[in-house]
């Protein structure tokens, strides 16, 4: 295990920019009759070995996506590249990337064992070694005991291992999943997640995933494309994406966020000074958005924000307001600042303590402050 | 409350299967009947089994019905289910709706319509009346029925199966007799039984499409009738009853299997 973790670590593609794509999708559209864009002139590029995470709200065109590098859609306009080789009119059965369906598509009339050698069977590889190759697979996915077993004998999480086996059977050079732990229950589904990833470690495959579950982006992802519309909002590593999301859209899709709407007033280097609605300052690090200017959102997450009682003596940026709700999960205790404008600020704070004195309680006065590079600048 | 409307239902229940069944039950029961005079009941006997068998123009009669039932539920299969794919998969196309209420309209067009414009079309087009066009007649009002059966299945059959047969490497043709066929097969069987059932007791578009040489055997039990009943008629009534009854079972049991196994999985 030791060793797939470094892999992982120091794999970066992206950032080096001799490495050639091995997924591009050039400024593919895709529309439905007159009225509906999927995908809107989307361009990107997706690595070898890459763990790509697509995510997005229903309806964003995440799944046409995919079902276009499956071949089931063809982009009213624009490429798909696998590997420098245009897939224009290339249909499914000839493409070297497999899917897995949401649904998981196991055909229902076939035992395990010949759903799994169904792809080898369509290529004509000898019996012998389609045998084999069976055996191996579900070894893998730890089925062995359930070769001769019908689908519907099957429950919801062997269901979509035989799926998985299915898909990887043919050794595809690239493996699409679509939604795959949807239909299974939580437990599982984090459990599964890591299985995924080892899996995708150990074959060295280019996995791309759908999903509208941004934990299950987070947690597998070595990339995630956010979307939304038809269009990519931001491609990034997943600490990027909750760290520095370039938009509200991204800010507010991935995790609770604060955002404070205001005017930049002053810019000094690297650091500007943004006043929002109710008049307050804050002080706030530039970072890569030094181009910013005018209007802006000040965007803070709850966990990197503080509560007190008192306004502490060294703090840069604080507002206070009214402790209007509070929730204690255990691990956390997530609080609602209401301030006297009647926004709501979201706090979390880790329970490392078991008990604590003078604990904020509701209707209490309290301040919420902030360092300086505790938030971005959203523009857009 | 309870107790009485049960009352009521049972009586209605039992006036309504008297209604149906006590005339299918007389026939049954008199082509056993020892004597030769039909209403009158003279002991139980298999003699005019026997007398059927013997008959050789009631005999050819079946053979031609049979051999009639057996293609064109074969060809009705074959192009009802066709028809069925087309319509559900290909949802887009200009004028579906007119498309499918076309396939559907000859299950309500009264028979005689159906016989006569049959009749007119194999005249305009110089086909003797025989065999032959009595087994096209058949297979063209009988693979409505298929249709319907087909695409009622086919509905709610998930295309994500006949994608991912594609996306393994199946070419179309492939995916669809690899694995659509399969899954939708309980379906295309009950139509086929649909159609052979259909065939097998039609009376009316037989009469218009027929010629000489080629009577079935409901033909042939309808003219019989005119100069009189034997219990040779009813004897060979009891049989076709047996079938049409064991082909309607057959089909609706391969239906109720599948609608069990689609509910366990």
């Amino acid at each position: 295990m030791a060793s797939l973790g470094s892999i992982r670590r120091d794999f970066a593609p992206w950032a080096n920019p001799d490495e050639k794509p091995f997924i591009r999708f050039e400024n593919v559209t895709k529309s439905f009759g007159s009225q509906t864009t999927a995908v809107d002139d989307l361009t990107l590029s997706i690595y070898e070995r890459e763990f790509f995470v697509l995510l997005g709200p229903s309806g964003c065109g995440k799944t046409t996506l995919l079902r276009m590098l499956g071949g089931f859609e063809q982009p009213t306009s624009g490429r798909v590249l696998l590997d420098g080789q245009d897939l224009s009119g290339v249909p499914p059965y000839r493409r070297p990337v497999n899917m897995m369906f949401q649904s998981y598509a196991l055909f229902p009339h076939m035992s395990v064992e010949k759903n799994i050698a169904f792809g080898l069977k369509q290529e004509g590889m000898p019996k012998a070694q389609i045998g084999e190759r069976v055996q191996r697979m579900l070894k893998l996915v730890k089925l062995e005991k359930y070769a001769s077993r019908k689908p519907h004998q099957l429950s919801g999480g062997q269901r979509q291992r035989v799926a998985l086996a299915r898909a990887l059977a043919k050794r595809p050079k690239v493996l699409l999943l679509d939604e795959p732990l949807g239909a299974l229950d939580k437990k599982l589904r984090e459990e599964t997640q890591f299985e995924l990833m080892d899996l995708q470690q150990e074959l060295g495959l280019t996995f791309v995933i759908v999903t509208h579950d941004q934990d299950e982006a987070m947690t597998m992802a070595d990339r995630i494309a956010v979307m939304d519309a038809g269009k990519v909002l931001q491609v990034a590593t997943p600490a990027e994406i909750y760290e520095a999301p370039n938009s509200r859209f991204v800010a507010e899709f991935i995790g609770n966020i604060n955002i404070f709407d205001g005017q930049i007033v002053e810019k000094t280097g690297s650091a500007a000074r943004i006043r929002d609605k109710s008049g307050t300052e804050f002080q706030i690090a530039l970072g890569s958005n030094a181009q910013a200017d005018g209007s802006a959102g000040l965007a803070v997450r709850p966990e990197k924000l503080q509560i007190t009682r008192e306004r502490p003596a060294d703090a840069v940026n604080a507002i206070d307001g009214e402790v209007w709700d509070i929730a204690y999960m255990g691990d956390l205790t997530l609080y609602n600042l209401k301030l006297d404008d009647g926004r709501i600020i979201k706090i979390s704070t880790i329970n490392s303590r078991r008990r604590v004195e003078d604990a904020l309680t509701w209707h209490d006065r309290a301040w919420v402050s902030f360092a300086p590079d505790a938030g971005v600048l959203l523009t857009r | 409350m309870a107790g009485s409307w049960s009352r009521f239902n049972i009586i209605s229940l039992t006036l309504g299967f008297a209604f149906l069944y006590i005339p299918i039950v007389l026939l049954v029961i008199y082509s056993f009947n020892e004597s030769r005079l039909v209403t009158v009941w003279g002991g139980f006997s298999f003699k005019w089994y026997g007398a059927m068998l013997n008959n050789s123009a009631l005999m050819s009669a079946a053979w031609v019905t049979a051999r009639v039932a057996l293609i064109s539920a074969t060809l009705a299969t074959i192009l009802g289910t066709m028809a069925a794919v087309a319509l559900t998969r290909y949802s887009q196309f200009r004028g579906r709706l007119l498309f499918s209420g076309m396939a559907v309209a000859p299950l309500v067009m009264p028979e005689v319509i159906t016989g006569l414009s049959l009749l007119l079309l194999f005249v305009a087009v110089g086909l003797d009346r025989g065999f032959t066009t009595i087994m096209l007649a058949h297979t063209t009002f009988a693979m409505c029925y298929v249709a319907v059966v087909v695409q009622s299945r086919l509905v709610t059959f998930d295309r994500s199966l006949e994608e991912a047969a594609m996306d393994l490497g199946a070419t179309p043709a492939r995916a669809f007799f690899q694995v659509t066929l399969p899954v939708i097969a309980p379906a295309v069987i009950a139509g086929w039984m649909l159609a052979f059932t259909l065939s097998l007791d039609d009376l009316v578009i037989a009469s218009f499409t027929s010629g000489p040489g080629a009577t079935t055997l409901p033909m042939k039990i309808y003219s019989q009738v005119r100069l009189g009943v034997t219990p040779e008629i009813n004897a060979i009534s009891t049989v076709l009853i047996g079938i049409v009854t064991v082909g309607v079972l057959a089909a609706s049991l391969f239906n109720k299997r599948r609608a069990l196994r689609e509910r366990q999985g």
